[in-house]
Formats: C-alpha cells, structure tokens, sequence
C-alpha cells in the first residue's frame, strides 16, 4: 500500500510535467487544427534555458532561491515563448491554406532543426543541476517502507492546477480567449469580424510555449538531468495525454497527463521498466482507435 | 516599402534572432552544472546575419520571392527532360562499379544509396501517393532486416530464399498495423505509426533472448551468385563462384554483387509502383489523398485501398531491411531509430511527394551528403530539418518536381 502510494505520488509529480506541455498541444490543436510536433522541443529548449539561467544567477551571486527562481521562471517563460513565436511564424504561417500534410512535415522538420541546433551549441552530453530545493515530509510509514513527498512535488502539481484554472479563466473571460474561441470555431468569420486571426494564432503559441517553458524548468529541479534529446519523448507523451483527455480541451490536457504521469509511474513500479514507453504509446493507438475524442472532448465532425 | 520601415523591419527582426540566440547560443555550460562560458560574439553576428538577411530580403522585387517559384513551378518540362535524367541515372548506377570512381568505399556507398532509394520509393507509395504520413516507417525497414538476420541464425536460409520472405512478413506486419489504425485521420495516423516504430524499436532492444538486444545479430551471410559464394575457399562439396569463373578472388566482388542485387531490387521496384499507378487501385490511391470524403461518396471502400498502399510501403521496406542486413552483416536496433524514418521522410519530402526520379536524386544525395566531410555530416540532420521546413513553404510538391497526376480528365 505504501508502495503503491508513493509511485501515485511520484506519478502525478511526472503528471503534472506532461499535463503543462499537454496544454500547449491542446491549444494549438483546438485553434488552428494541427499537431505542433515541435512542442516536445519547446519544452526542451524551456528546460535548457532554465538550467543556463540558474547557474548564472548562481555564478554572478543571486542565490536566495525564492529570487533565483523567480527570476529564472520569468526568463525562461520569455525566451521560450520567443521561440514559440518564431517558430510558428517560420514554420506554420506560410502554410495556413497549403495542402494538408504540409504543416505537419514542417512541423517535423522544424522539431529536427532545433533538436540539431540545440545539440549542436550545447554539446550531446547530458547537462546536470545540482538539487536547489530541497527537503520534504513524509506522508505516512508503513512495514518499514515511508512514503516520502518533496516540497518540489508539492510546487510542481500545484503550480500546474494554479496554471490550468488561470489560464481556463482566460479562455472563458478576457477577450484573447473570445478572439481564440471565436478563431477556432471559423476562421474567416472570425477575421471578417474584425479579430486578428495572425495575432490570436500567435498568442496561443506563445502561451503555449511559455507553460513548456515552466514545464521544462520543473524537469530541470525535479530530474537535474537533461540533454538535448528529451523533448522528443516528453512530447510523444504529452500529445498522448491531450489525446487521452481530449485535444481541445484545457482541463482534459491536465486530466490526460495526470493520468498518462500514473500509468508510467505505476507500469515502472509494477511491470519491467524498460516497457514502460511501450505502455505510453499503447494507451495513445488504443485511445485513438476507440475514443479519439478523448475523455473530454466532443466528437468531430467531418466537414466538405 | 520606402527605407524607413524597412529598417525598422529588418531591426525587429534581428531583435528577435538576438532574443533567441542570446540564451542558447550565448552560454554555454560545463557538464557538471557549475559554470559557463560566453560567446556573445556569436549572438552579435547571428543578429546581424538577421538583420542585414531581412533587409536584403526587403530589396528584392515581389515576383523573385520564393514563394512565387513555387506557383510557377508546374511550367517545368515534363515527359523528355524526365525520361532523359532517368535512363542517364540508371545508365550511370549500371556502369558505377567499371567507372574510374569504383572503390571498397565508392560501392559499398552506392549500396547504402540504392537501399535509400529503395526506401523513398517504399514511402513513397504510402505518402506520396496514398497521402498517408507515416512516421514509424523504420518499423518495417527493421522487421524486414530482424527476419532475415534472425532466420539466418536459426535456420541458416540464405539471402535469396529470405529476400522475398522478409518483404512478406514486412507487409504482414503493415496489413496487422494497417487494420486497426488506417481509419483515422491523417495527422493522428502519423503520431500512431510513430509510436508503432518506437514500440519495435524498444522490444527489438529490450527482447534479449530472441533479438539479442542492444548487442544486435551479427554473422549476416551474404548474398551467393546463383547458390555459389563469393569467396577464396569453401568447404568440400561447395563451388565458388571464383573457382567456377576461374576468376582470381577479390573482396571487392562480394560489394559488387551485393550492389547490383540492390539495384536489381530498385528497378523491379521502381518498374513495379510505375505499373500499380496506372491500375485502378494506383488511381484510388491517388484520388483518395486528394479527396477521402469524395472518394467514399464515390463507393471506394477507403480502408481497404490504404492498406494495399501501406502493405506495399511496408513489403518495400522489408526489402530494403533484408539488402541492409545484408551489406552491414551486422544489425541492432541502433539502426533502426526514428532519426532514420525522419531521413526517409525527408527524401520523399524532398524529391516531390509521388515523383519517383526525384525522390531517387534525394535518396542518392542524402545518402551521400555526410561523405563529403565529417563536420558536415554534424550539420546534416540540422539541414534536413530546415529543408523540409523550406520545401513546405516554398515548393510544397519537392524541389525536383516533375510529376503530373498519373491520370487527367481530358486524357481520359
């Protein structure tokens, strides 16, 4: 019992990493009807970002680490979401209206460009961190195995449901999420409206590419390790939870990658551990052949 | 535009390449995590790059812009012009191994291209003309090379009688993928066949007792000449083809022939998806990438004719696997990564979706692109990337394209 608890807490903490880059997907997915493959490289340039951002605070002497990391969240959300911007302005925007596999090579293409480039300025070699926050309680003790929980996994799903409920009220409040409600149900109504369609497009993956980025700085406290190639895997993995929860929908990501964070967490825990991508990858072809609207998202229909 | 703006443009971009490059290219930390270096020259000349690239951009006239190329671009000769490269392509692998450019090197890597080429024409069939992405592609490349090294462990089979089993057990593999994932729509199709080339990779790693794992199966035989090895002796009762021949031997003839088997395999191949285009399920191929709510409308049955694309795709692509096996004498999963679907994407990206003399002329100089230097095999699959992007936006139908639909109403 205590076993299956600490893999359950273990799980969400890994959850709650999927469910933030899951959110990007499920926006972009819902907005403009794509499957941004290059997220799972945002994330990982977010991750990178954070980790030369903290050993520079940590060399020029910034070393309060609720200032350290305050100011490494808001650097690495920024530059991330540049990249995000950029990226869907090279890669995405000269195709909306192409043929319909285009976005989706370009996007391939893009996530092998910057998982190249970002192997090429900062070497093959995995990058490490030294732990920054530290310390936690345990939770209960039960034949001699304790059930621990780090503060860090407290931060971490907490950050990612306080994430989740603002940014679900700004969909549902401000005038961005009208103009990216109104952008995703009809594009060319939306822009005969008066909404800038460019501008929203463009908005939804800065946002998106910011949540990455805190995604990535999570990975960076929680793991310490990272290289350049995490973000192929972490992508697969969140776009199989938008998937599992239902593309589209905000609360679905989170829900998806909650769940898809247990099922690694409890499959590594209970089962042979090098199959446990293999279960991850089960779940996606077995949800989208029998649910491919998720657990919370509306079927499609099929437009002439 | 007038000057002005055209600054300020070219300037706000180049702020942009700053803010990106500032972070990852600026610093750069030592493994341990403890310190750093900077190399803020190489921001500043990034940025400059940008900007003087955004201004020049500026300067040229609307209609020399890329992207107007590529509405043009259906003005490229077709019929001659095609037939000409082809039979010169062709004429030109035949004669490669008595040209003065024959070596060990320059054999073994006409080899490594035709199996390329093998592949793109493979991929082809299933993106190019069926229009479905696959990206798990790799899969079949590697059941088709596991079978053949696997039966030639156990059963000592030899590469003939293999050949055509692991194009088989290939497209058995993509008909038992094909049933359950062909219904759905494109974009998921593609993260589904990823996650099946991932889900193969990883028990080819992980199934140690059968597949060895990471240590792979070496000891592959290679292909005999009409039942007689290629060798300087053999054990009693075998006749060599050297001493057949009575041609002194050479290790040079086993590439030789190895190579003219993969070339036999491309042409049969190439001559074999130029016929199926013109029969009617090449046809419904085509039509139900340009059109799959149509294509039912008009009572073709959609699941069934993508699974003859994808097993085709897939039963190439065990050939390709099997010549692969073949020429390493060696393989493990290693081999058989998504890095390697990807390059297979770009060759059919690249050599114009549903052309095969293009894809052929991608296939032949991405194979060969990483010879021509090792710092530039470092940049290659930094290339590919930015190319497949570039290609998308600028030329969406292949830089080579040459290709008009197999069929046309007023030919008809």
């Amino acid at each position: 019992m205590a076993y299956f608890i600490q893999q359950l807490v273990n799980g969400l903490t890994l959850g709650a990493i999927y469910a933030l880059i899951a959110i990007g997907y499920t926006m972009v997915y819902g907005i403009v009807g794509m499957i941004n493959f290059a997220h799972g490289e945002i994330f990982m340039i977010g991750a990178f970002i954070s980790l030369i951002f903290f050993v520079v605070l940590g060399v020029i002497g910034i070393t309060w680490i609720p200032l350290a990391l305050l100011l490494v969240l808001l650097i690495a959300m920024a530059l991330t979401a540049v990249y995000g911007w950029a990226v869907e302005r090279i890669a995405y925007r000269p195709l909306r209206g192409s043929f319909r596999l285009a976005p989706l090579i370009s996007a391939i293409g893009m996530s092998i460009f910057l998982q190249n480039y970002v192997l090429l300025v900062q070497g093959a070699h995995e990058k490490a961190l030294p732990p920054i926050i530290t310390g936690g309680f345990d939770l209960m003790q039960q034949g001699g195995f304790v059930v621990s929980v780090s503060w860090l996994q407290l931060i971490i799903v907490g950050a990612t449901l306080l994430l989740m409920v603002v940014f679900t009220a700004i969909i549902q409040l401000t005038p961005l999420g009208r103009a990216q409600r109104a952008t995703e149900q009809d594009m060319t109504m939306a822009a005969l409206l008066g909404i800038d369609v460019d501008r929203t497009i463009s908005l939804t993956f800065v946002i998106g590419a910011a949540l990455a980025a805190v995604a990535g700085l999570m990975v960076t406290l929680q793991y310490g390790v990272i290289d350049f190639f995490i973000g192929f895997l972490a992508g697969i993995k969140a776009f199989t939870a938008a998937v599992l929860g239902g593309i589209g929908s905000l609360p679905g990501a989170v829900l998806g990658g909650l769940l898809i964070g247990v099922i690694e967490a409890f499959w590594s825990g209970y089962c042979p551990s090098e199959y446990k991508d293999v279960a991850v990858y089960a779940v996606l072809i077995l949800v989208l052949m029998f649910r491919p609207s998720g657990l919370l998202g509306r079927p499609e229909v099929e437009k002439v | 535009m007038s000057a002005a703006p055209r600054v300020k443009d070219a300037g706000l971009a180049a702020l942009i390449a700053l803010a990106l490059a500032f972070p990852l290219i600026g610093f750069e930390t030592s493994d341990a995590g403890v310190g750093f270096s900077t190399r803020f020259s190489w921001v500043a000349i990034a940025a400059a790059v940008v900007f003087a690239g955004r201004l020049l951009f500026g300067l040229v006239p609307r209609r020399f812009h890329l992207h107007q190329f590529g509405v043009r671009k259906t003005a490229i000769p077709q019929g001659k012009l095609v037939k000409l490269a082809s039979a010169a392509l062709i004429v030109f692998a035949v004669l490669l191994p008595v040209t003065p450019f024959a070596s060990r090197r320059s054999i073994d890597l006409g080899t490594l291209a035709l199996i390329y080429v093998i592949l793109g024409w493979g991929l082809n069939v299933v993106v190019g003309l069926a229009g479905l992405l696959d990206l798990g592609y790799v899969a079949f490349y590697a059941v088709g090379a596991y079978t053949f090294a696997l039966a030639a462990q156990w059963y000592h089979v030899s590469f003939w009688e293999m050949l055509p089993l692991s194009g088989m057990t290939a497209a058995t593999a993509g008909i038992l993928l094909g049933i359950p994932v062909l219904r759905l729509r494109g974009d998921y199709l593609a993260i589904v066949t990823l996650g099946f080339g991932e889900i193969v990779r990883i028990v080819l790693n992980n199934w140690t007792a059968v597949t060895g794992g990471p240590n792979g199966i070496g000891d592959i035989p290679r292909p005999s000449v009409f039942g007689m090895p290629i060798a300087a002796g053999a054990p009693a009762g075998v006749t060599t083809f050297n001493h057949f021949f009575g041609i002194a031997y050479d290790p040079i003839q086993r590439l030789i022939w190895l190579y003219y088997v993969a070339l036999a395999v491309a042409l049969a191949i190439n001559w074999f998806s130029l016929r199926v285009r013109r029969l009617p399920i090449g046809r419904a191929w085509e039509a139900l990438r340009e059109d799959e709510i149509a294509c039912r409308a008009l009572g073709l049955n959609p699941t069934t004719t993508k699974l003859s694309a994808f097993a085709i795709g897939a039963m190439t692509g065990g050939f390709a696997g099997a010549l692969f096996a073949a020429r390493a004498g060696f393989i493990s999963p290693e081999s058989f990564n998504f890095q390697e679907s990807a390059t297979v994407l770009s060759i059919v990206v690249l050599g114009g979706m549903g052309s095969q003399l293009g894809v052929a002329l991608a296939a032949v100089i991405l194979a060969t692109l990483p010879e021509f230097g090792r710092e530039f095999a470092q940049y290659r699959m930094l290339i590919f990337g930015a190319a497949m992007v570039a290609i998308m936006i600028w030329r969406p139908r292949g830089i080579f394209t040459i290709r008009a639909p197999s069929v046309r109403l007023d030919r008809i």
